[in-house]
C-alpha cells in the first residue's frame, strides 16, 4: 500500500498522508489539471474562430473583388458610349416650322459631332412621306390619307396657316434668307447620317404604308425610341 | 447653316489644313465659337462680324 504504488494514483498514494496536506494536494492538482484543459479548449477554441475568420475574410474578398470588376466593366461600357454623345428627337408634331426646327438641330448635331436619332411618330410620321397610296385601305384610313399632307413639302404651319397662305409665305422668307427648305433639310440629314425610325404603332393607327414613307427608314416602337433616348446627352419632343 | 456645311467640309481635311468660309448668318460667329471651341480647332481671322456677309479663317487642329 506504500512505496510499490505509482505516485500518479493520487487517491491511493494519499491515502495514508494527513488530511489538510491531502486536501491542499488534492487542491493543487485539481487547479493544474483545469488549467491544462482550460488551455488546450482555448486554444482548440482560437485555431477555430481564426479559421473561421479566415473564410470569412476570403469569402469578403472574393464578393469585393467580384463588385470592383462589375463596376470597372460599367465604367469602360460608360466610357465607351461617352465617347460619342447622342442626341435622340422625337417627332410628334407635322408642323412645318417645327419639323424644320428638327431637322436643324439634328444636322447641327451631328457637326457637333454627336450621333443623331430621330423617331417620327403621329403627326410627325407626315413629314417622311414621299406619297399618299389609298389601295387596300378600308374607308376611315382612306379619309385620313386623304385629309393628310402628302409629304414634307406640303405642310402646314404650327401658327398662321392661314389656308398654306402661311406655308408659302415661310417658304419665300426662307428662300431669302437663305435657309434651306424641308425637303432639303430631310436630305442633308440623311446624307450625313442621321438615324430616323417611325413608329409602327401610329403607322398602323394612322393607315399609313412603308411604301408611303420615304426610302431607307427603320421601324420601330416606344423601346426602340427609349433604347437610344436613355443613353442620349440630349432629348427633345417637337 | 453655315456650321453643317462648315463641318461636312472640314472632314475631307487633315490637320494644319486652312480652310475661308462666307456666312450671311447673323448667329455665324457665336456658332463658329462653340463649334471651335468643342473640336479644338482655331479661328484665324474674322472678318466684318457686324455685316451681313461675314469671313472666317479656320485652321483644323485634329
Amino acid at each position: 500500500m506504500t512505496s510499490d504504488e505509482s505516485g500518479e494514483r493520487t487517491g491511493a498514494g494519499l491515502a495514508g498522508v494527513d488530511p489538510a496536506l491531502r486536501r491542499e494536494l488534492e487542491a493543487l492538482i485539481e487547479a493544474r489539471v483545469e488549467a491544462a484543459v482550460e488551455a488546450r479548449l482555448g486554444s482548440a477554441l482560437e485555431a477555430k474562430i481564426a479559421g473561421e475568420a479566415d473564410a470569412q475574410l476570403v469569402a469578403r474578398v472574393h464578393a469585393l473583388e467580384g463588385l470592383i470588376g462589375d463596376a470597372r466593366a460599367r465604367l469602360e461600357a460608360v466610357e465607351a458610349k461617352g465617347e460619342l454623345e447622342r442626341v435622340s428627337i422625337l417627332v410628334f408634331s407635322g408642323d412645318m416650322d417645327r419639323l424644320i426646327s428638327a431637322f436643324i438641330i439634328a444636322t447641327g448635331a451631328i457637326a457637333m459631332g454627336c450621333e443623331v436619332s430621330m423617331y417620327f411618330t403621329f403627326w410627325g410620321l407626315t413629314g417622311i412621306k414621299k406619297k399618299t397610296v389609298y389601295a387596300d385601305k378600308s374607308l376611315p384610313e382612306r379619309m385620313l390619307a386623304a385629309m393628310l399632307p402628302g409629304g414634307a413639302s406640303s405642310l402646314g404651319t404650327s401658327r398662321m396657316n392661314m389656308m398654306g397662305m402661311g406655308p408659302a409665305l415661310f417658304r419665300s422668307l426662307m428662300r431669302k434668307h437663305n435657309v434651306e427648305s424641308l425637303p432639303d433639310l430631310i436630305g442633308l440629314a440623311r446624307e450625313m447620317g442621321v438615324k430616323m425610325v417611325a413608329c409602327q404603332m401610329a403607322m398602323g393607327v394612322m393607315g399609313i404604308r412603308r411604301e408611303e414613307l420615304i426610302d431607307d427608314l427603320e421601324y420601330g416602337g416606344v423601346v426602340t425610341y427609349l433604347g437610344d433616348a436613355i443613353d442620349s446627352k440630349v432629348t427633345l419632343f417637337i | 447653316m453655315p456650321i453643317v456645311r462648315l463641318s461636312q467640309a472640314m472632314r475631307k481635311l487633315t490637320a494644319g489644313d486652312v480652310i475661308t468660309i462666307l456666312a450671311d448668318d447673323p448667329a455665324f460667329r457665336a456658332d463658329l465659337e462653340a463649334w471651335v471651341r468643342r473640336f479644338g480647332h482655331t479661328v484665324d481671322s474674322f472678318e466684318n462680324p457686324e455685316g451681313r456677309l461675314q469671313r472666317a479663317v479656320v485652321t483644323k487642329n485634329s
